[in-house]
């Protein structure tokens, strides 16, 4: 648990942060946020996914400098090179990533690297007293001789926050803590919260359960495409006027407009699904979507969008339920099926499943129309392959030193448009777009949502799952919202709102929610 | 970027990518032959030189194998015990009065069944194939002794024996079986979408699966193909030696995956080349030969090997990081 020994004048801030920016390559992920942290309060910091809240914490952590800008700790500079300098320094960051090592035990996680000893020589009994002792504290009741593999998702957030709070820290960061809590357990680290305000600790937050935050904080800061918006104080705000600000910006300049008109209603779908189910990743999925529509699947990361795309694809068992295509009962089994079906599938994370990294950008492009479904027995269709790239390519508009160039030397975006021509070259029915913006730049962005634009006006029935509210309201037709590994609604484009869609994701239904913030 | 300059591909580049790709085992080649031929007078030998030809062969054979797995990014020890199962097969068709070509698909069938059993564990249990290939190597050693009780089996096949000795057009018959597959494995690795699919698998084999390839297929071919090239490999060193034995091919799994590695196919998987591995063959061949003649004591040569197999492989990480 945090203590400070001479505590400062409350309101004084112990943490100034000031310009701090951060690029990766042109991408800029923090842009000029100034802010203070001060003791004793909780600071929530609020955002869409790709906000800049990760960023920055981790800035605060050491794990990486800023591009530009500077942060004062007790009106000292304050500049960590590695984790080890920040925790010293007395800030203690509880990552949403797991860092445990499974095969550890918990007491032995909980002190890595600062294991008790004498000459070198562990203390194993110091060890697990220590962390007991520790575990007590903290109400959490887990046996500290266990290995860490043989815990609970969330008892492993637990063990991760009992390391977080063993070293004494003047500012505990806690990013989404609650996210594979349970209620109970979730309560249990508001005490702890409580505590730490007490013995005047600054806390910073990081949750997107609303309800949640307007419990737990003082101060919130809204952060949206990397830049600081506002920050109240949490009696002076709303749930409803949080999300404004966290999603309010406008759509118009960004999406191309249609240029054929929506599908309409009594056209037969193209793909259909009923009460698809994995227990464990989804339940009782269903919708439809037609040739030249765009469905839109918002959720927040973990409410079992990607797990159902990924049973369409024939890569996630489903132990109930019918996909149709064309009206046809299908079971992809591999993803080979699914492509003969005519699906097609921009996988969420490009670097690991999308692309070949070190192979050239004409290799990655035939993947599926010259390996893939070329018969196995025959020869290579290189100059074919060669064609197709030209092909795509040109069409893609694709920024490349050359066809033979590795597909990893490319920008992010331009990666991202060799995963998406290496499917229409096989012209697929149903593609299926994964996260298909995320981490590239604005101007790739926008060529990839015309790309989109132009499929739907071809024909193709577009499911896109995303995390950014605006992209799914600019291009989709029709929105399907997923919390907690169910659809919870399927809207029409028509007459929706970012707060509505956003409220539905945050499992809140739209009449209850400002009875919530009040 | 504009199709012209797409379509644009001239030799020079070409000629420039096989001078970066090859010039340093092709050097390194070079030096150890003018070390060898300073030594010793015999090295410079054209007898000499076929000796160390039939040797390479051998070694060549099976280091093709070891190349398109290690591509996979996958390893295979049990090479060198598949090389001697193959053998022994060849010569028990022999001594029950069998000829030559039930005793070639004996071997053949021995060495797919093998590498299936390798390919099957590591492709559809999981396994890591270094495990697997562990095991294995200690089974299939094991099975060698089972017909003769651990006594080697003499082949009294007088064609058999021929191709270990004779040559056509004045090139060693084992190394014109070399040169075939040689041709036969770069063809199919290079020009045909089963090659591509291995090199898929082997870059990235989750982008693979998500691009419709079957990745579990490629695996457990690959695996099978390598122990037929074992086997081959294993008929040539049973005719070299004029009967099978039990530690026939003992280590040979790691001077294949010496001269893969040295031929400049990457650990890691999805890169690799027939023609770099030909190459690493030879800078192993052509070290075991110059020991061999300086009557370097056994031992010593195996410190030689590995000294120069961390350098070959430092030197070229080197280079290759330089040019990036």
């Amino acid at each position: 648990m945090g203590t400070v020994n001479e505590k400062p004048a409350v309101n004084q801030p112990i943490m100034r942060i000031e310009a701090l920016t951060k690029s990766f390559g042109p991408v800029k992920a923090l842009r000029e946020v100034t802010m203070d942290i001060v003791p004793g309060q909780v600071h929530t910091l609020l955002g869409e996914n790709g906000a800049g809240k990760s960023t920055l914490i981790k800035i605060m952590g050491g794990v990486f400098p800023p591009s530009s800008g500077r942060m004062e700790m007790a009106e000292q500079p304050y500049a960590p090179r590695t984790p080890t300098e920040a925790v010293a320094a007395g800030v203690s960051i509880i990552f949403q990533e797991l860092s445990l090592s499974p095969n550890l035990s918990v007491a032995a996680n909980i002190f890595a690297a600062r294991e008790p000893n004498r000459f070198g020589f562990l203390q194993h009994r110091r060890l697990h007293d220590e962390a007991a002792a520790l575990m007590e504290r903290l109400g959490f009741r887990i046996d500290v001789h266990q290995p860490v593999r043989q815990l609970s998702l969330a008892q492993r957030q637990l063990v991760e926050i009992a390391k977080g709070l063993s070293r004494p820290a003047k500012i505990v960061v806690m990013d989404e803590p609650t996210s594979s809590l349970s209620d109970i357990e979730a309560n249990q680290l508001f005490r702890i919260i409580a505590q730490l305000k007490a013995e005047n600790v600054a806390v910073i937050y990081i949750s997107h359960r609303m309800d949640e935050l307007m419990r737990v904080s003082d101060e919130i800061t809204v952060m949206r495409d990397g830049a600081y918006v506002s920050t109240d104080r949490r009696d002076d705000t709303t749930i409803g006027a949080l999300i404004t600000k966290m999603v309010g910006r406008p759509l118009e300049d960004v999406y191309p407009p249609r240029t054929v008109s929506a599908p309409l209603p009594d056209i037969p779908p193209s793909l259909e699904v009923r009460g698809l189910t994995a227990p464990g990743f989804f339940n009782d999925v269903t919708f439809a979507v037609r040739p030249g529509e765009v469905l839109g699947f918002f959720g927040l990361i973990g409410a079992g969008r990607s797990d159902v795309m990924k049973a369409l694809f024939g890569r996630q068992p489903v132990s109930a339920g019918d996909i149709m295509v064309d009206d046809n009962r299908v079971a992809p089994r591999h993803p080979l099926d699914a492509i003969r079906l005519g699906i097609g599938f921009v996988t969420e994370n490009r670097k690991e499943e999308g692309l070949v990294l070190a192979h050239s950008v004409e290799r990655n492009m035939g993947a599926v129309r010259h390996v893939a479904l070329a018969p196995a027995m025959g020869f290579a269709q290189s100059s074919a392959e060669h064609a197709t790239a030209q092909t795509e390519v040109a069409r893609l508009a694709i920024k490349t030193a050359g066809l033979e160039a590795a597909a990893g030397s490319l920008s992010g975006g331009n990666q991202q448009k060799i995963v998406l021509g290496k499917w229409l070259a096989v012209s697929p029915r149903v593609l299926i777009l994964d996260e298909p913006t995320r981490g590239i730049d604005v101007g790739a962005k926008f060529e990839i949502y015309r790309i989109i634009r132009q499929l739907a006006a071809a024909g193709t029935a577009i499911l896109m799952v995303s995390s950014e509210l605006s992209e799914i309201l600019g291009l989709s037709d029709q929105v399907v919202v997923m919390h907690n590994k169910k659809i919870v609604a399927n809207l029409p484009r028509e007459g929706l709102t970012q707060e509505i869609v956003m409220r539905h994701a945050a499992g809140l239904a739209v009449s209850d929610t400002q009875e919530e913030a009040a | 970027m504009n199709a012209t300059a797409i379509n644009r591909r001239s030799m020079a580049p070409v000629l420039a990518h096989y001078a970066r790709q090859y010039g340093g085992i092709v050097m390194a080649l070079l030096l150890l032959c003018a070390v060898f031929s300073v030594l010793s007078s015999r090295f410079l030998d054209v007898n000499n030189f076929i000796n160390i030809a039939q040797q390479v062969a051998v070694i060549a054979v099976a280091a093709f194998g070891m190349t398109f797995v290690i591509m996979l990014g996958e390893i295979d020890l049990s090479m060198g015990s598949m090389i001697a199962v193959a053998g022994m097969a060849a010569a028990q068709c022999f001594v029950h009065g069998y000829g030559i070509l039930p005793a070639t698909l004996a071997a053949l069938a021995a060495g797919l069944v093998m590498g299936g059993v390798n390919g099957l564990m590591v492709a559809r249990l999981g396994l890591p194939s270094f495990i697997v290939t562990l095991a294995t190597m200690g089974a299939f050693r094991g099975l060698v002794s089972l017909p003769t009780g651990g006594l080697p089996a003499p082949i009294d096949n007088d064609t058999w024996l021929n191709l270990g000795s004779d040559s056509v057009l004045g090139v060693p018959i084992l190394v014109w079986i070399m040169l075939v597959l040689f041709l036969v494995t770069y063809v199919l690795q290079v020009h045909t979408v089963f090659g591509r699919r291995a090199f898929l698998t082997g870059g990235n084999a989750e982008a693979a699966v998500y691009s419709g390839i079957r990745v579990d297929r490629i695996r457990i071919a690959v695996f099978m193909l390598s122990g037929a090239l074992a086997a081959v490999s294993g008929m040539m060193l049973s005719s070299r030696l004029s009967s099978a034995q039990t530690n026939a091919g003992t280590g040979y799994e790691l001077d294949a995956i010496a001269a893969t590695v040295l031929g400049g196919t990457s650990l890691s998987g999805g890169a690799g080349s027939m023609l770099g591995t030909l190459l690493g063959t030879l800078v192993i061949g052509v070290i075991n030969n110059g020991m061999n003649m300086l009557s370097v004591p056994y031992f010593y040569q195996l410190i030689v090997k590995g000294i120069v197999i961390l350098l070959a492989v430092w030197l070229d990480i080197r280079s290759k990081k330089a040019q990036r």
